[in-house]
Parts: structure tokens; C-alpha cells; sequence
């Protein structure tokens, strides 16, 4: 079985510089009547596929270079997440369903295909996520994988980036099945809580879904967005936000506007990355290890 | 009892939105006369992918403004975070809100309402003076 430290070790092999990140996790078992053993998934996020620009102009090249690094992982993922902004957006419905099967295409690529997506406003939120459901499913749905409660939600697909209240209907009823103390993990795009709301990093009923959460003891939330690692804590409940596989923005309202970050030709994967979680079920413990982007 | 009357006079058109919303200001605007208060400003705020006009605004602490809100082409949104405000653009309308500063100070808004390829650049100042 593997352990965080032979995990964390192997990550380290595969991917070089590595960042480790200490996750919040409440050392309680899990006793949702599965079978917990400890796995580890890859959440790969803002890959914006079909953007152009100065801020990447490697654009074309990056999301191949973010397959190709995690399929050079020494030890490959049980599944990997796509926590929205797959495509960049576009007003054109043809165009948008273009891009969406283009990175489809790319992502056949990954030798793990249990692969799950979410949308983010990119993808979803001009056409209420039509184009998204045609390719990729549904915008929110939950699955249990060895014991952790997997909930995926839409936060984007409302261009006023509202979960709205039908899907926190839904997610009460969906945690209600479930055993309060087994370990529940969260998918988003956009922040649950007021980030950086003079940027638009924010969901506008966040709080309502966070209400909804916080009677379960074991949850956390990954999410995407803001294109760089965000660690923050709602009461017990821990908000990780991703790098990008486009390009960094600046820290949460560290000046005037959200500007990109200048790419950098010397190191163009320079502030992009992907993220390796190993779960522990039975301590509902989560290890993150941030990977850098390997040029293919 | 003449309060009365316009309050119940606005009460069935405001149903019908846009020459309501003049209407109901107005019966607040009489109100507020009556209390001794200043009448509201009228600030005409346009929107347009990706651009708020003005979008550099000057207002006083304390003076009653009325934002008419013209999108010309989508629902924006209109978000005052540090003021705890915001409100929505119906597209290719005018609606009206109402709001009274009560602090000084620069304060960003922005569109809130995911519009397109340029909505991260979509915002502008509001400036409240002494």
C-alpha cells in the first residue's frame, strides 16, 4: 500500500523541485462502511484551452506539456480532476464547442482515463453550460471513491456565479446520505468564500453552501481560479486553490488590477503547475505536492 | 394621506418595470423633500462589454445619488464590494438603484456578472468626497 512518505518520495523523483504542502486533515476514522485505503489523485486546473496572448505564448503547447508531466509520474493517479476554465471563452457557441473538443483530444492523451471535469465561467457561464454538458456531462454530481465522498460543484454556470438554491438543495440531500464523520471532499472553480471579491474571486452564495458544510466535520474543498496555490481556512473547513496550466495571476489584491503575470521566455512553465493528493481515508488526511509543468 | 396615495399610485405600475422604477424614485424623492433631506442625484451609468461609462465617478458622503443603469448589450453586473453594494444591469434596458455613501474614500466596482473575454478588465472608481 502506499504511504504519504513513499508517495511524497516518488513524487519528488518524478517531478524534481517539489513543493510540499501540509494539508489540513482531522485524524478521525472513516466509517463510511468502505473499505479506506490510502490512493492519491491529480487535479489539473485553468488550463484555458484556445487562449492567445503575451502572457502565454506557448499557449499551444502548455496543456500537452501538463499531460505529458503527469503521465511521467512514477506512480499514476487513481483519477484525475479538471477543476474548470478547460477553455478559454468565447461568444462564438461553434468556436467554444471547437476548443472543447480539441482539449478532449489532448486529454485521451492521459494514460489515466478516469478522468472527472468541472466547468468554470470560461466554459460555462455564457451559455449556462450547454456546451460543457455535451462534452463533458453533468456540471455537479458527486461519486465515492475508497472511502472519501467526492462532491462536484457548479458555481459558474449562473454568470453571477451563484450555486443557486436547487444545487444546495441537492448537496444538503446528498450529504444527508452520507455518514457525517466520513471524510468529504469539495470541487470547485470559483472560491466558496470572499477572496478577492474587487476581482471577481468570490462565489455569491458561497456562504450559503459554506452554512450547508460546516455540521460535517471532515470536509475540503479544492478548487481553481485564481491560477496560483491559495491556502485558507473557513472554520474547520480547508479551501486549496490550484496553479493554472495558462499563466499566474497576482496574489489576491496585491495591486490595483488582476493583471497576468509577465511570462517569463527564460522559463515559460515558470508559476503554472499541477497538484498530486495522496488521501489517507482512514485519517481523512490529505497531502498536496505541488508539481511543476515538464516541458515535453 | 397625499403619501399615501402616491405610494399606492406607484404600488401597480412598478410591475411593469422601467417607467416604474422613475416612479417609485420620484415618490422617494418626495419623501426624503418632505423630511428635509437633499434630493438624489441622477448619475446616467452605461454598460458595455467591457466598459462602464464614466467609469471614474465623484460623489459626496452623505448626498442620495440614483444610478439610471443602461446595459447595451448584456446583464452586467455593478459591484461596490467596499461599500457592500451591488445591483444588476438588465440587458438593453435602463433600471435604477439608489444608493447613499456614508464614508469617504476611493472604491473600485466592477462587473459581476461573467460577460465575456474582456470581464476581468471591466470596472472602474468611485470616489466619495467630504
Amino acid at each position: 500500500m502506499l504511504n504519504r512518505r513513499d508517495f511524497i518520495k516518488l513524487a519528488a523523483v518524478g517531478g524534481g523541485a517539489v513543493f510540499v504542502s501540509g494539508l489540513q486533515g482531522c485524524a478521525t476514522a472513516a466509517s463510511s462502511g468502505v473499505a479506506a485505503t490510502d490512493f492519491h489523485f491529480v487535479q489539473l486546473s485553468d488550463t484555458h484551452w484556445g487562449f492567445e496572448g503575451p502572457p502565454n505564448p506557448d499557449a499551444a503547447n502548455t496543456l500537452k506539456k501538463a499531460v505529458a508531466t503527469v503521465n511521467a509520474l512514477p506512480m499514476q493517479p487513481d483519477f484525475i480532476v479538471f477543476t474548470g476554465d478547460l477553455t478559454h471563452t468565447t461568444d462564438d457557441a461553434a468556436v467554444r464547442r471547437k476548443r472543447m473538443g480539441e482539449f478532449r483530444d489532448i486529454v485521451k492523451g492521459l494514460k489515466v482515463q478516469d478522468i472527472h471535469f468541472i466547468p468554470g465561467e470560461h466554459d460555462a457561464s455564457l451559455d449556462a453550460g450547454a456546451a460543457f454538458k455535451e462534452f463533458f456531462g453533468d456540471t455537479h454530481y458527486s461519486f465515492d471513491h475508497k472511502g472519501v465522498h467526492f462532491i462536484a460543484l457548479d458555481n459558474v454556470s449562473d454568470p453571477g456565479a451563484q450555486v443557486g438554491a436547487a444545487q444546495i438543495e441537492w448537496l444538503k440531500a446528498d450529504l444527508a446520505k452520507r455518514d457525517k464523520t466520513a471524510p468529504v471532499i469539495v470541487f470547485t472553480h470559483r472560491p466558496l468564500f470572499d477572496l478577492a471579491p474587487k476581482w471577481d474571486w468570490a462565489t455569491r452564495d458561497g456562504a450559503q453552501v459554506v452554512d450547508v458544510l460546516m455540521p460535517y466535520p471532515n470536509v475540503t474543498v479544492f478548487y481553481g481560479h485564481i491560477h496560483q496555490e491559495n491556502h485558507h481556512m473557513t472554520g474547520h473547513i480547508a479551501h486549496h486553490a490550484a496553479k493554472s496550466l495558462i499563466f499566474p495571476l497576482p496574489a489576491p489584491g496585491s495591486q490595483e488590477k488582476r493583471t497576468p503575470l509577465a511570462w517569463d521566455p527564460a522559463a515559460p512553465n515558470k508559476g503554472l503547475g499541477i497538484r498530486d493528493i495522496a488521501a489517507e481515508p482512514a485519517r481523512s488526511a490529505f497531502t498536496a505536492t505541488e508539481l511543476p509543468v515538464r516541458n515535453a | 394621506m397625499r403619501k399615501g396615495l402616491l405610494r399606492a399610485a406607484v404600488a401597480v405600475p412598478l410591475a411593469l418595470g422601467l417607467a416604474a422604477g422613475g416612479l417609485r424614485i420620484a415618490a422617494q424623492a418626495q419623501d426624503k423633500a418632505d423630511a428635509g433631506e437633499p434630493p438624489p442625484r441622477v448619475i446616467k451609468l452605461v454598460a458595455k462589454r467591457f466598459v462602464f461609462t464614466p467609469s471614474d465617478i465623484v460623489l459626496k458622503k452623505g448626498q442620495p445619488v440614483v444610478f439610471e443603469l443602461t446595459s447595451l448589450d448584456f446583464g452586467h453586473g455593478f459591484k461596490i464590494p467596499d461599500l457592500d453594494f451591488r445591483a444588476d444591469f438588465v440587458a438593453e434596458t435602463t433600471t435604477t438603484v439608489r444608493l447613499t455613501p456614508q464614508k469617504t474614500g476611493k472604491f473600485e466596482f466592477l462587473c459581476d456578472n461573467f460577460c465575456g473575454s474582456g470581464h476581468e478588465e471591466m470596472d472602474g472608481s468611485l470616489t466619495v468626497e467630504e
